[in-house]
């Protein structure tokens, strides 16, 4: 079996208008590689959340968007970074999880669900800080709780797609 | 990659058509249309989504800050017609337990 690795990448201004082109692109990546509907759903869902961060957080000024989508065998690793200086790392993991039903309604919190969908949505997620923040996740192919295509026919099935 | 919004309102009870992407960017004409609505009196508001196929947390926000609203006017706020894309969403985060929300029916009686 070959090892089969390719790298998409891209940087887009970090503005609210460009979400849109990100997540057309990711769609299209995400179809060629072989993920289900669903899947590309989830993704198109976990990567604007990440560029919606950047474009809300990361700069005060201008700034960019930098992409990479690493396609290995068995996953995709999908990595979203700004070099802002802004935000803060702490801050941004502090709220993480789904509205609680018994919580009164004029205290829910009307942001925060970002992060929160990002690891529902993705397998495997981790904040990177350098001069900016970087979001890392993975999404395998055919995700069914048991083996990543280990057994060797879901490998053979991914790569029909290619 | 547009949100289209139509409105229509008799007294307090308003139905409002949505259709399109909501998104950062799309979010904000959103809110801009649906805030007045639901900062009335008593208002009674329901948001059709069918024309929705894509929704993130920049647009659950929003609904999350209508519902606040209707419920400070003694309102009410409905979402129908959802999506099963959309309607996870509202699901995964919670938000369906906090909002009322109606999904899409299938063809049939329509």
């Amino acid at each position: 079996m070959t090892v089969y690795e390719e790298l998409i990448e891209m940087k887009v201004p970090a503005k609210p208008e460009y979400v849109g082109v990100v997540r057309l692109t990711v769609s299209g990546v995400a179809n060629r590689v072989g993920y289900t509907y669903d899947e590309i759903e989830d993704i198109k869902v976990a990567i604007a959340e990440a560029c919606t961060n950047v474009v809300d957080h990361a700069y005060d000024d201008e700034g960019l968007i930098s992409l990479q989508f690493h396609v290995h065998d068995q996953f995709v690793e999908f990595k979203i970074a700004d070099d802002g200086t802004n935000v803060d790392v702490e801050e941004l993991k502090k709220y993480r999880g789904p509205i609680q039903p018994d919580e009164p309604i004029q205290k829910l919190n009307e942001g925060g669900l970002g992060l929160f969908l990002i690891e529902t949505l993705m397998d495997d997620v981790e904040i990177r800080k350098n001069k900016g923040v970087a979001i890392v996740m993975k999404k395998y192919f055919q995700k069914d709780g048991v083996a990543h295509g280990t057994n060797g026919i879901e490998t053979e099935t991914i790569n029909k797609h290619r | 990659m547009n949100l289209d919004v139509k409105t229509e309102t008799l007294g307090n009870e308003t139905k409002m058509f949505v259709s399109g992407e909501i998104d950062a960017y799309t979010a904000p004409q959103l809110k801009e249309a649906l805030m007045p609505l639901v900062e009335k009196q008593e208002p009674a508001v329901t948001v059709d989504l069918r024309g929705v196929d894509y929704i993130d947390s920049t647009g659950l926000g929003i609904f999350v800050g209508a519902l606040k609203s209707t419920d400070q006017n003694n309102g009410t706020l409905r979402l129908v017609s959802l999506n099963e894309r959309v309607k996870r969403l509202f699901s995964i985060t919670g938000l369906d337990e906090v909002i009322d929300i109606e999904e899409r029916r299938e063809s049939a009686g329509k």
